[in-house]
């Protein structure tokens, strides 16, 4: 099929196009340079940009899951009925795999990235994806926990560890390196947890500083197309934004080919001063001055909306200090050889000084931090609030006047112990763009893969939305966004007027490094006795089988220096 | 041919080390399995082609006369249950939900009648868990408490618990104590170094005096509870306390006995508040290989882990009112459709009764007593021997199953698709 979207104000930031009105031809899924016989679409003076893309999502796999079977007072909301195309959606934070395409579409975003996936589990991950329609997926495997990366890191062996993981992501189908509260996860095995980076992780003799090194280092020899995915140590605590500021130092020497070498996740929940609950307060502008002056860290913020969520990780300590402090219903899933994972509800309330900070802290991040090539919005879906309440985050950084209505009705405490009154910035349509789909895609290495962009030869992924730039009414901004007049994925019409008109298949983006140094024999050597000693599944039965990936996209990365 | 690292379709540990000789499309040894897994995957007496009941009695039909006469039951109905699921495949689960939400029918699995209270129970203290590998390379504490997994999960011990070595657990058996928990000195009781025989009924109280001995109130206790001497408790909850890593495995002796979902969240309410202590974990010892799965599937495509009410158009989730006893006790659905599964053993009678007096569509490999009630038979490979596809492990590890040798039958998926367009066809849709 062929379309011409015509009379759009276009953002296309990644091909310096900022409001202009430019021709869209699109054919076989893709931007072209000519069509013959196109179905026109008269954007009629509206914005359209690339598809949306979510960098950092929990949408799928055993986490998710076990949110939903925890909390069907969750999924008793926002239930909507099976109608002709579309299957019946339920939640509001744990919501159904239906209900997750079909939002994100009908908010123009057509990428969504699971970056926490426990490789024993990637299985059920990938049957979610397969269950998620329209937008395509990856899965980033959770890998800092594993034994055989923790002893591989301790002795050293760089050939055998860059080999260990090649290897794990053919197994799960995965597409990156994820780490959590790096040597945390094994230390939670025991009911322990590491706090600094130079904490030893017990049994292992090794610290997340080694860790968090190590996987660096073999992420660039491996030529990943996105940099190290890391939750960093000591999440959620007051005064912790020093480790964030050390994590960050901590891959200055490593270098990469051209992006950042490190992509600090949620890092609102990573940017606190003072010693306890009573006097925690903002480091959002330490945090952002680190970031404004060096080139080799991305990070989301993780924004906190006020209201109930469910949140999900796979730092399993931090959500039982969650469930000590609030006392509510907590699942955990420790993750044999591997990693862990915790879920707990919480309900964030403007009323309480902790959570009002926390909401600032967000916003004040993705406005202090000046290149919105250097960051994302996300909400850590679902830890800060549903992915759904991106529209009402973006309306907040585009008006001040919203910030100020809403600071009105939160606790005091945000006047002493936050910035955000004092920051004037107010983001553009053309900030949105590269906050929402260009950085995201550059920041995952997707945007030489067609994402992100319209340029010629991109995955045709557009959104059309229902407003002018000249529109600064926060109201209409958020309606506009929360309601996509059109969403094409891959060349196809899949909302019209904020409705599903069509529920194509996504697809799976997936890396496959090549590594075929001598390293991986002996690597397979040492795999095989975990294996037999250790898990509990066989060798042989652990690989995702590609029945569980029926519409792969592969991407191949060659080896540097490989011994 | 030798086949390796075959799945076992029988019972929720999913032995995924089993070793099947074929030959000429039969099974001729199985290895490593215990023995009922080597009864079912040897094979015994099938369905040998789809029937229909005429005049009481069940007559040789073909798939196409079967199904479309299933179709047709099932979109005459106002009121469908669509119920089974233990022993089939995640990929049978998906198109039976697609064809639940299509037809307005009410879908539960077998968890409705085994593990529902768990899940209750989980809705309301949540679950501190991990993979049955967690429990092999660390557990020095493990407990076993209404569920008797000598006969149930024969290999439980071996692989999993007792009777294993892992990274932390090198010295096996000697570095363990196990507590058996239960009513009657059961299999697993004999191998334990401690049972604790409780009155039938007194679970509940048995768990509120070990949580009052452990919150520090034990002077409360009273010298006996639920037929257990005072002292043992509190011996009991000193070793609990003391252990590096301890488990609490609970079967339906726990789920299914006078309390039912308050036994089992007082259960894991006792593992949690041990949290404070030393690191311990809770697991529902699930039964049948895949019951575990249909849960999984049912919650991240309806929101709900199990019965699930279509009726409404849109997923409506209320156990105890859209369970499959429940319906069928006040006589409401006026068809059903069973699915790997043999409620007709199991039920209560009453249930039965309805059963009996309503068309009734099965889909199963081999004639059980639900057979002697169905309307209308279609016989299905049988997943995991015949044919591949999804299953979860009790600890929510999800495993292909392989397919060993070739069917004669369709598969559980292929039939419910089949019906699925039939019934779109009927409509006009």
């Amino acid at each position: 099929m062929e379309l011409l979207i015509t009379n759009g104000i276009v953002y296309d930031p990644i091909n310096q196009i900022s409001g202009e009105k430019v021709d869209i031809l699109v054919k076989d899924g893709k931007i072209v340079s000519g069509v013959k016989n196109p179905k026109t679409i008269d954007a009629g003076g509206r914005i359209v940009m690339p598809g949306g893309v979510d960098m950092h999502t929990h949408i799928a796999g055993g986490k998710m899951n076990v949110g939903r079977m925890l909390r069907p007072e969750d999924g008793r909301r926002c239930i909507e009925s099976r109608k002709k195309l579309t299957r019946a959606c339920t939640g509001y934070s744990v919501p159904n795999t239906f209900a997750t395409g079909y939002r994100y579409a009908k908010m123009g975003y057509t990428t969504t990235f699971e970056p926490a996936m426990p490789p024993l589990l990637a299985r059920h991950t990938h049957e979610e994806f397969r269950d998620i329609p329209i937008v395509d997926k990856g899965g980033i495997p959770l890998l800092d926990n594993h034994w055989l990366i923790m002893e591989y890191v301790k002795s050293g062996d760089m050939d055998k560890l860059t080999a260990f993981i090649a290897w794990m992501m053919n197994a799960t189908k995965g597409y990156g390196i994820k780490i959590v509260n790096a040597g945390g996860g094994e230390a939670w095995g025991w009911g322990k947890n590491v706090r600094n980076l130079d904490d030893i992780v017990p049994n292992f003799d090794i610290t997340p500083a080694e860790i968090i090194h190590g996987l660096a280092e073999a992420n660039e020899r491996l030529n990943l197309p996105h940099s190290i995915h890391i939750h960093c140590n000591n999440l959620g605590h007051p005064g912790n934004y020093d480790t964030t500021l050390a994590t960050f130092d901590l891959v200055k020497d490593v270098t990469s080919h051209n992006r950042q070498v490190m992509h600090a996740t949620h890092i609102q929940y990573h940017s606190y001063g003072g010693s306890t609950w009573a006097d925690m307060h903002s480091k959002a502008d330490a945090i952002a001055s680190y970031v404004n002056s060096h080139d080799h860290v991305t990070v989301d913020p993780g924004q906190v909306m006020f209201g109930d969520t469910t949140t999900m990780t796979a730092d399993g300590p931090m959500e039982y200090e969650l469930h000590m402090m609030s006392k509510r219903k907590w699942t955990n899933k420790d993750v044999e050889l591997e990693t862990g994972s915790g879920i707990i509800p919480i309900f964030y309330s403007r009323k309480v000084s902790v959570n009002s900070i926390q909401w600032a802290i967000g916003l004040e991040l993705a406005l202090l931090i000046k290149s919105p090539w250097k960051t994302a919005i996300t909400t850590d879906h679902p830890n800060g609030a549903p992915f759904t309440r991106y529209p009402e985050i973006i309306s907040l950084l585009m008006s001040k006047k919203r910030r100020e209505e809403v600071l009105k009705g939160v606790h005091s405490a945000i006047n002493k112990r936050a910035i955000i009154s004092s920051i004037d910035r107010e983001l553009n349509w053309a900030d949105i763009a590269i906050m929402t789909r260009a950085s995201p895609a550059k920041i995952l290495g997707l945007d030489k893969h067609g994402k992100g962009h319209l340029g010629i030869g991109a995955d045709a992924d557009i959104a059309i939305y229902d407003i002018s730039p000249e529109e600064d009414d926060p109201r209409k901004i958020q309606s506009a966004l929360s309601h996509a007049k059109y969403t094409i994925k891959g060349g196809e019409i899949v909302v019209k007027d904020g409705e599903i008109v069509a529920v194509p298949e996504g697809r799976t983006y997936w890396v496959n490094p090549e590594f075929d140094g001598e390293a991986t024999k002996a690597m397979l050597e040492d795999l095989a006795v975990k294996f037999k000693e250790y898990y509990s599944v066989s060798l042989a039965n652990y690989p995702v089988q590609d029945a569980y990936v029926p519409h792969p996209v592969e991407i191949k990365t060659r080896c540097k220096n490989a011994s | 041919m030798i086949i390796t690292d075959v799945l076992c379709p029988f019972c929720g540990d999913l032995c995924d080390d089993i070793i099947v000789e074929v030959e000429g499309n039969k099974i001729i040894e199985v290895k490593e399995a215990c023995e009922t897994g080597v009864s079912k995957m040897m094979g015994h007496e099938r369905i040998a082609a789809p029937m229909i009941r005429e005049n009481g009695k069940l007559r040789e039909t073909t798939y196409e006369e079967a199904i479309t006469k299933a179709a047709e039951i099932l979109t005459n109905s106002l009121r469908p249950l669509m119920y089974g699921w233990g022993s089939t495949t995640c990929e049978a689960d998906k198109k039976g939900i697609e064809l639940a939400e299509e037809i307005g029918a009410i879908i539960d699995n077998t968890t409705s009648v085994c593990h529902a209270p768990s899940v209750l129970a989980i809705q309301n203290v949540g679950l501190p868990s991990c993979t049955l590998g967690q429990i092999k390379n660390r557990a020095d504490l493990i407990i076993y408490w209404g569920s008797n997994q000598a006969e149930a999960h024969p290999r439980h011990m071996s692989k999993y618990t007792s009777f294993t070595k892992g990274f932390f657990t090198k010295e096996g058996r000697k570095g363990k104590h196990v507590i058996v928990f239960d009513v009657r000195k059961t299999t697993t009781a004999e191998v334990a170094d401690d049972f604790v025989q409780i009155i039938p009924g007194d679970d509940y109280r048995v768990l509120s005096a070990l949580r009052v001995i452990l919150a520090g109130a034990g002077d409360v206790v009273p010298s006996s509870v639920g037929g257990v001497p005072k002292e043992k408790l509190i011996e009991i909850v000193d070793r609990m306390k003391s252990s590096r890593f301890g488990v609490l495995f609970f079967g339906m002796g726990l789920t299914q006995s006078r309390g039912k979902p308050y036994n089992v969240a007082n259960a894991i309410s006792l593992v949690r508040e041990l949290n404070a202590h030393t690191k311990f974990a809770v697991m529902p010892m699930r039964g049948h290989f895949n019951v575990t799965g249909f849960n999984q599937v049912c919650a991240w495509s309806t929101g709900f882990a199990f019965a699930v009410d279509f009726a409404r158009g849109k997923p409506w989730y209320n156990p105890g009112e859209t369970s499959t006893v429940d319906v069928l006790n006040r006589g409401e659905c006026d068809s059903a459709l069973i699915v790997a599964s043999d409620p007709a053993a199991h039920f209560p009678r009453k249930s039965v009764e309805h059963l009996a007096k309503i068309p009734l569509i099965q889909i199963d490999p081999c004639p059980n007593l639900t057979t002697e009630l169905a309307d209308i038979v279609l016989p299905a490979a049988i997943a995991g021997i015949e044919v591949e596809g999804t299953a979860y492990r009790m600890d929510g590890v999800p495993l292909r199953l392989r397919k060993l040798i070739e069917p004669v039958h369709l598969s559980d998926e292929e039939i419910l698709s089949r019906i699925l367009s039939k019934v779109r066809e009927i409509r006009g849709d």
